[in-house]
C-alpha cells in the first residue's frame, strides 16, 4: 500500500541521496558561496585563539602595551570579516533552503497532477501533502543549514588541529587522545537520541490523533456515554508518553555532561603537561592559554557536527519518500507522438483539435483495476451515439463507476479500445478529451474562493454574465442569491461552509458553464431536503439536454429519464435497455425497482381498496 | 486573562511535581558552581603552581599545605581539582536534566489528561461553538509552548541570570575595572536579541501565513483532483500554485535577510565584547593590578558568560509569546462542564415520553421548536417526518439531553418525570441515538461495537452486527472483524458506518431507540432489512425514527409532520396520505406517479 512508512534505519546511506543530485544543479554558486563562507569563518575562529596567546606573550610577557592598539584594529577586523561573511553565507543557505524546497515542491505538484487516479484512489490526501510539504521542507532546510553546519565544524576541528600542531606537537597529541573518544561516543549517543526522537514524535501524533477522536467524537462519545472509558485509554497514552519522554531525555541528559567532562579532562592533561613544559621554559603562557582555549572549544563543533549528521539520517527517510513520489508512474500518460501533435496538459495545442460530438464506441473492452485480479469487463462492446443519455444502476459497490471512468479516460482499458468520435482515444491527447467533459460528483468539490470563481472554474474567461446565465440555467442563482454577499460570498475550504445542497448547484452551474460535450453525473445518495432536491432534479434534466451524460443514478426520476440503462451487479454489466424493456424483461432490475417500491405500492393498495377512490 | 490567573493556571499543574521542580533547579544552580569553579583553579595553577604568587582566596591552611608541595604533585593536584570539579558539574548537570525531563512530562501529562477528560465532559453546545482543529491546537501546540515556557525557557532565563550573577560574583572582587566593562556589554546584547525578535515576529507570521496558504492550495487541488482532470485545468492550477509557492519562498527570504543581520551582529557585539575584555585584561596586567592567571579566568568567564546571554534576549521574546498560550488554554478549563441535577430521579423507563409545550432554540438564535406537543407511545415505532430547518434533529437533541430546555419552555418526560431531573448519563443511557454521521474511533470494528458494553462476547457482537445487516459486509473484509477502522485505519462507507453504529447502539440494549436519519446513506433495500431485523431484535423497544424519507417512515405505528419547528399533522400513513397535507405533498415528490402506474401494471399481470 502507497501509504505503509517503511521503517528507516540509522545509518547515512549515500545512494539516496545522489538521487537529489540533478536538483541541486542550479545551487553550485550558493553551495560555493557557503563553503568560501565557512572556510574563511572556520579560519578566523581559529584564529582567535592565537590572538589572545599574541596579547599574553607579547604584552603581558613583555610588560608593555606598545602595539596594543593595532592588535586590537586588527582584531576588530577580523571579527568584522567574520559578521560579513555570516551574512553572505546564512543568506546562501536560505536562498538554497527557499529556492531548492520551490523547485522540488513545484516538480512534486507537477508529478501530482500527472499521476493517475487509480493512484489518488489508495493514496490518502494527507499522505501526499506530508510529501509535498513536511518532507520537502526538511529535505531543502537540511540540504542548507545542516550542510553549512557540518562544513563549519569539520574545517573548525581541522583548523585547530593544524594550529596546536604549530604551537606544541606533542600536546597537540594529547588532546588529540580525548577527541576520538568525544567522537565514538557522540556517534553513539545521536543514533540512541535518534531512535528515541522517533519514539517519541510517534507517540506525540498519536496524541494529537487521540485529541482530534476525543473532539470530534464528542457527540458519539456523549450519546454513548463511554467518556470515562476513553479518558482512561487516552491516560494510557500519555503514560507511555511520559515514560517514553523521560527516558529520551536521559540519554541527552548523559551525553552533554559526558561530553562535557571529557572536554575539561583535555584542559587537565593541558594543564599538566603545559604546566610543566611552562616552567621548563620551553612553553610560554600564551600558549597555554590558546590550548586551553582549543581544548575547551573542541566540545562545540564535534557534538554539532554529530547533531547535524544524525539530523541528515533522519530527513534520509523523507527524502526517500519524496523520491518514492516523483517515481511514481502515471497510470495513463498520452505518448511522445500525440503530445507532439495535440499539445499536453500544460501546454494545449488547440489548434490542431477537432471539437467533439460526443460518440463514444466500447469496442470490445476489457478491463481489470491495476490491483484486481479478474477482469470486470470482458469483451464489452456498446455504442453510445451523440447526445444519449446513460443510466448506469446497482447496488451501493457494485462497481458502477467503472464505466464511467473507462469513457473519460481515468483508466485506460486492458483490451480493446474505446472510441470518441470513431478515433482510439489514445491517439488524442487526454486534455482534449477532458476539456470535452463535464463532472460532477456525489459529494461536490469546490475550491476557496468566492461563489463567482468557482462557477467561473468551468470556463476560466467567462463573463460575469456567463457566470450568472450559468448559474440561472440550473436555478442555483435561487441559492446564490439567499447568501449573505451573493456571488461574493467566500466558500471556505473545500466549499465547506455550504450545504451540500448548494455546493451541488454551484458545481451544476460551473458544468453548465464548461458547456461539455460528454456529461457525467455521479448522483449523490445522502439526504438532501425534498425542496433543494427537486431543484437538483430540474436541474439535471437541463444539464443533459444535447450532451452524451453518464448518469451514475440513484434517484428513479433519473433513471427513467434515461435512453439507456445499465444495470450493474458485482463489477458486470447485467443487463441492458430502457426502463420499460428492463421492467419487461423481469430480471434483476425489475428486482431492484420492485423492491424499492413493493412495500408503498402495497401501501396504497390496500389504500385504494379501501374504498376511498 | 489576568496575570494572578495565569499564573493559577501553571500553578494547578505545577503543584504536583514542586519538589522535583525544586530539586532540579538546585542541582542546575550547583552544576552553574562547579562549572565557575575551573577557572578559578587554572587561575591558581598558573599564578601560584607555575608562578609563583601565593595561594590567594584559600584558606589559609590549605593554602600552606599546597604551597610546600613539589611542583610536580602540585601540578597533578591542580589537574585532579579540575577533573573533580567538572566530575561533580556533570554529576549535577545530568541530575538535573532528568530531573527536568521528569517534571516537564508530568506536568504536560497532568495538563492533557486534564484537558481531555474536561473536553469530553463539556456540554454539546460548547463544542459546536467552536472548531475542531481549534481546539486541537490550544491542546497539542499551545500546551507545548506553555510546557516549554514552564520547563524550558523559565529555566533557561534563571540558569543565564544565575550565571552572570555568580560570575559577577567572582569576577568583581578580582578586578572591578574588567568586570564593570564586561557587564557594560550585557543590557546591550540583551536588548539588541529582543529588538531583532520583536522586528522578526511580524514577519515570522507573515511566512506562515503564507505557508498555511500555499498548504491549503495544495490540499485542496488534491482532494478534488477528479474536478481538476474533469475540467482539464492542469495547468491552471500549476499556476495558482506557482504564485502561492513563491510567495512562500519569497517571504522567507526576506526573512532570511534580516535574520542574517541578526546573527552577524550577534557575532560583532559579542567580538566586541571579548575583544574589550581582553584589551583592559592585558593592560590591567601590565600594570600590574592582576596576575596572568586572573586574566585567563577572567577570558574564560566571559567566553562562558556571553554567548547564554546572547540568547537570553531569544528566550525573553519567546516567554512573551507563552501568555496567549496560557491564555487559550486556561479559556477551555474554564468552561463549565455538564451538570448533575440537584435531586436525581430514577424514572419508569417503560413508562411514554411526552413533550409538552416545548419551544426551543439554539443560543440567541430564533426558535427552532415552538410550541411543539406529542407522545411518544411506549414500546411502539414512532416516526418524525421533516426536511432541513423543520427542527426535528432537534428533538433527538433535546432527548438526550445533548440540549435542555431553558426553564418555562415546557418540558419533555418520560414517564412522567421530568428529563432534567435525571442524570445525562442515565439518559443517555436510556435512550440510545444512532447519528446521522455517526463516528467511529479507530480501532478495530469489533472494539467499536463493544465500546458500549465492554464485556460482550463475540457472538453478541456478531449478533447485533446481523440485525444491522453489516455482518455480511465485515465478512467481506481481510480482516474482518479485526479491521481498524477511522483516522487510521480502512475508511468505510458512509452505509457502513451507520450500520455499525447501529450495532454498536444495539448492544447496548437501550429501551428507547432513537434513529436520527441513521440510514440515510444505505440504499432502500438494506434499509427496509434493517428496520424489520429492529423490529425483530429490539421487540418491546421504544423506536424512533427520525427521517425525511418517506419510505423509511411509512410503517411507523404513528408519523409526526413537522413543518418549520411546528407539529404539522399526526397519524398513520393510511390516515395522513388521505389528507391533502404535507405528508403527502412529499410523498408525491419522493415517488413518482407513472412509477407507482408502471409498478401496479407489472403487478397486475403478475
Amino acid at each position: 500500500m502507497a501509504t505503509a512508512e517503511k521503517d528507516f534505519g540509522t545509518s547515512f546511506d549515500p545512494g539516496i541521496w545522489k538521487g537529489i543530485l540533478p536538483y541541486l544543479k542550479p545551487y553550485r554558486w550558493e553551495f560555493t558561496v557557503i563553503l568560501l563562507g565557512n572556510l574563511l569563518c572556520a579560519v578566523i575562529d581559529v584564529l582567535f585563539p592565537l590572538f589572545q596567546r599574541y596579547a599574553i606573550d607579547r604584552f603581558v610577557g613583555e610588560a608593555t602595551t606598545r602595539g596594543l592598539v593595532p592588535f586590537g584594529v586588527l582584531y576588530a577586523l577580523c571579527t568584522v570579516l567574520q559578521a560579513l561573511l555570516v551574512v553572505w553565507w546564512t543568506r546562501a543557505c536560505m536562498r538554497v533552503e527557499m529556492n531548492f524546497g520551490k523547485d522540488l515542491r513545484r516538480t512534486q505538484f507537477v508529478h501530482l497532477q500527472k499521476l493517475s487516479l487509480s493512484y489518488y484512489n489508495v493514496t490518502p490526501v494527507g499522505y501526499l501533502l506530508a510529501r509535498t510539504m513536511n518532507d520537502t521542507g526538511k529535505v531543502s532546510a537540511v540540504l542548507g543549514w545542516n550542510v553549512a553546519s557540518i562544513l563549519w565544524g569539520v574545517l573548525y576541528m581541522a583548523g585547530s588541529f593544524l594550529a596546536m600542531l604549530w604551537l606544541n606537537w606533542r600536546m597537540a597529541l594529547l588532546v588529540l587522545l580525548v577527541a576520538p573518544v568525544i567522537v565514538l561516543l557522540s556517534g553513539y549517543f545521536q543514533k540512541r537520541i535518534l531512535t528515541w526522537n522517533r519514539r517519541v514524535r510517534k507517540l506525540n501524533s498519536r496524541i494529537t490523533g487521540a485529541f482530534n477522536e476525543g473532539i470530534t467524537g464528542a457527540k458519539t462519545s456523549k450519546t454513548l456515554v463511554i467518556e470515562d472509558q476513553n479518558l482512561e485509554d487516552f491516560q494510557g497514552l500519555t503514560g507511555e508518553m511520559e515514560r517514553s519522554g523521560v527516558r529520551a531525555a536521559r540519554v541527552s541528559a548523559l551525553y552533554v555532561p559526558l561530553i562535557l567532562f571529557l572536554s575539561t579532562t583535555a584542559t587537565a592533561l593541558v594543564l599538566v603537561r603545559g604546566g610543566w613544559l611552562e616552567r621548563e621554559g620551553v612553553l610560554l603562557l600564551g600558549t597555554l592559554s590558546a590550548f586551553f582555549s582549543y581544548a575547551t572549544g573542541l566540545f562545540e563543533p564535534i557534538q554539532q557536527t554529530a547533531r547535524d549528521l544524525s539530523d541528515i539520517v533522519s530527513v534520509q527517510a523523507s527524502l526517500e519518500r519524496v523520491l518514492d513520489l516523483l517515481h511514481e508512474e502515471p497510470g495513463v500518460t498520452d505518448p511522445p507522438e500525440v503530445t507532439e501533435r495535440w499539445g499536453d496538459a500544460f501546454h494545449p495545442k488547440k489548434e490542431n483539435w477537432v471539437p467533439i460530438r460526443g460518440d463514444i464506441t466500447f469496442e470490445d473492452v476489457s478491463f481489470r483495476y491495476p490491483d484486481g485480479t479478474e477482469d470486470v469487463l470482458s469483451h464489452f462492446n456498446l455504442h453510445v451515439p451523440a447526445g444519449t443519455t446513460v443510466a448506469i444502476v446497482g447496488e451501493t459497490g457494485a462497481g458502477k463507476s467503472t464505466l464511467v471512468n473507462l469513457a473519460c479516460r481515468f483508466f485506460e482499458p486492458t483490451g480493446g479500445r474505446v472510441l470518441i468520435d470513431g478515433i482510439d482515444y489514445r491517439r488524442r491527447s487526454q486534455l482534449w478529451l477532458h476539456s470535452a467533459l463535464g463532472y460532477v460528483l456525489q459529494t461536490p468539490h469546490l475550491f476557496s474562493g468566492t461563489v463567482m470563481e468557482n462557477i467561473r472554474y468551468g470556463r476560466l474567461d467567462a463573463t460575469d454574465e456567463e457566470v450568472y446565465a450559468a448559474a440561472r440555467a440550473v436555478s442555483a442563482d435561487t441559492v446564490v442569491e439567499k447568501l449573505e454577499q451573493g456571488y461574493d460570498t467566500q466558500v471556505g475550504e473545500g466549499g465547506d461552509r455550504l450545504s451540500t445542497g448548494e455546493k451541488q448547484l454551484i458545481s451544476f452551474a460551473r458544468a453548465v458553464l464548461a458547456d461539455p460535450r460528454i456529461f457525467v453525473l455521479d448522483e449523490a445518495t445522502s439526504s438532501i431536503d425534498t425542496e433543494t432536491e427537486q431543484l437538483i432534479q430540474q436541474a439535471t434534466a437541463r444539464l443533459l439536454e444535447g450532451r452524451t451524460s453518464f448518469l451514475i443514478a440513484h434517484r428513479l426520476s433519473t433513471i427513467r429519464q434515461a435512453d439507456l440503462i445499465l444495470v450493474v451487479r458485482d463489477g458486470r454489466i447485467v443487463e441492458q435497455g430502457t426502463h420499460r424493456e428492463l421492467l419487461a424483461r423481469r430480471g434483476y432490475y425489475h428486482d431492484l425497482y420492485a423492491r424499492q417500491f413493493a412495500q408503498e405500492a402495497e401501501e396504497r393498495y390496500h389504500h385504494r381498496s379501501g374504498g376511498e377512490a | 486573562m489576568k496575570p494572578h490567573r495565569k499564573l493559577s493556571v501553571i500553578w494547578r499543574f505545577l503543584r504536583g511535581v514542586t519538589p522535583l521542580f525544586l530539586a532540579s533547579l538546585l542541582c542546575s544552580m550547583l552544576n552553574t558552581l562547579f562549572t565557575a569553579l575551573t577557572p578559578q583553579i587554572i587561575r591558581a595553577a598558573v599564578d601560584s603552581v607555575i608562578g609563583t604568587e601565593p595561594f590567594g582566596g584559600l584558606p589559609a591552611v590549605l593554602a600552606g599545605r599546597l604551597a610546600g608541595l613539589p611542583f610536580r604533585e602540585a601540578l597533578l593536584w591542580s589537574a585532579g581539582a579540575v577533573l573533580t570539579v567538572s566530575a561533580l558539574a556533570a554529576l549535577c548537570g545530568f541530575l538535573s536534566r532528568t530531573g527536568t525531563a521528569m517534571c516537564s512530562e508530568r506536568f504536560v501529562k497532568s495538563i492533557r489528561d486534564t484537558l481531555f477528560g474536561h473536553i469530553q465532559r463539556l456540554p454539546f453546545a460548547w463544542h459546536t461553538g467552536h472548531q475542531t482543529g481549534e481546539i486541537i491546537q490550544r491542546c497539542t501546540s499551545d500546551v507545548e509552548v506553555i510546557r516549554n515556557f514552564v520547563t524550558t525557557q523559565c529555566l533557561e532565563a534563571f540558569r543565564v541570570f544565575f550565571l552572570v550573577a555568580v560570575s559577577f560574583a567572582l569576577m568583581f572582587p578580582m578586578n572591578a575595572k574588567i568586570s564593570l566593562v564586561a557587564l557594560l556589554f550585557l543590557p546591550v546584547v540583551v536588548a539588541y536579541s529582543l529588538f531583532f525578535y520583536r522586528r522578526m515576529a511580524q514577519r515570522f507570521l507573515d511566512a506562515d501565513e503564507a505557508e498555511g496558504e500555499l498548504t491549503t492550495g495544495v490540499q485542496e487541488n488534491l482532494t478534488g483532483v477528479r474536478v481538476v482532470r474533469a475540467f482539464g485545468r492542469e495547468a491552471f492550477e500549476v499556476e495558482k500554485f506557482d504564485r502561492q509557492n513563491g510567495r512562500f519562498s519569497e517571504l522567507w527570504i526576506r526573512l532570511g535577510k534580516l535574520m542574517s543581520i541578526y546573527w552577524a551582529c550577534g557575532d560583532l557585539l559579542c567580538g566586541f565584547q571579548i575583544l574589550a575584555v581582553l584589551l583592559v585584561g592585558v593592560s590591567e596586567t601590565v600594570s600590574g593590578s592582576i596576575t596572568p592567571g586572573t586574566l585567563l579566568a577572567f577570558l574564560s568567564y566571559n567566553a562562558a558568560m556571553i554567548w547564554p546571554v546572547r540568547s537570553l534576549g531569544r528566550v525573553l521574546s519567546e516567554m512573551s509569546k507563552a501568555g496567549v498560550s496560557i491564555d487559550r488554554v486556561g479559556e477551555i478549563l474554564d468552561a463549565e462542564e455538564e451538570t448533575a441535577p440537584a435531586f436525581p430521579q430514577t424514572p419508569d423507563w417503560g413508562g411514554d415520553i411526552a413533550f409538552e409545550h416545548v419551544t426551543f432554540g439554539y443560543s440567541g438564535e430564533e426558535p427552532v421548536l415552538r410550541d411543539v406537543s406529542f407522545t411518544i407511545p411506549a414500546g411502539r415505532t414512532f416516526a418524525i417526518l421533516g426536511g432541513t430547518g423543520s427542527g426535528k434533529s432537534t428533538v433527538a437533541a433535546l432527548l438526550t439531553r445533548l440540549y435542555d430546555l431553558a426553564p418555562g419552555a415546557g418540558r419533555i418526560t418520560v414517564g412522567g418525570v421530568d428529563l432534567r431531573d435525571i442524570p445525562r448519563e442515565e439518559v443517555r443511557r436510556h435512550i440510545a441515538l444512532v447519528l446521522q454521521e455517526p463516528f467511529l474511533y479507530s480501532r478495530t470494528v469489533e472494539e467499536n461495537i463493544r465500546a458500549v458494553r465492554p464485556a460482550a462476547g463475540r457472538e453478541e457482537v456478531r449478533r447485533a452486527a446481523r440485525a444491522a445487516c453489516v455482518d455480511e459486509a465485515l465478512a467481506e473484509m481481510a480482516l474482518g472483524y479485526d479491521t481498524v477502522v477511522g483516522e487510521r485505519g480502512v475508511t468505510l462507507s458512509g452505509g457502513q458506518k451507520q450500520r455499525v453504529a447501529i450495532a454498536r447502539t444495539l448492544l447496548a440494549g437501550a429501551p428507547v431507540l432513537l434513529l436520527d436519519d441513521s440510514l440515510s446513506a444505505v440504499d432502500t433495500e438494506t434499509d427496509a432489512n434493517i428496520r424489520s431485523a429492529l423490529l425483530q431484535q429490539a421487540a418491546g423497544t421504544t423506536l424512533v425514527l427520525i427521517s425525511h424519507r418517506v419510505t423509511t417512515l411509512m410503517q411507523a405505528d404513528r408519523i409526526l409532520v413537522l413543518e418549520n419547528g411546528r407539529v404539522a399533522e399526526e397519524g398513520t400513513h393510511a390516515q395522513l396520505i388521505a389528507r391533502d397535507g404535507p405528508y403527502r405533498r412529499v410523498c408525491d415528490i419522493q415517488m413518482n406517479q407513472d412509477d407507482r402506474a408502471l409498478l401496479a401494471e407489472e403487478g397486475g399481470e403478475a
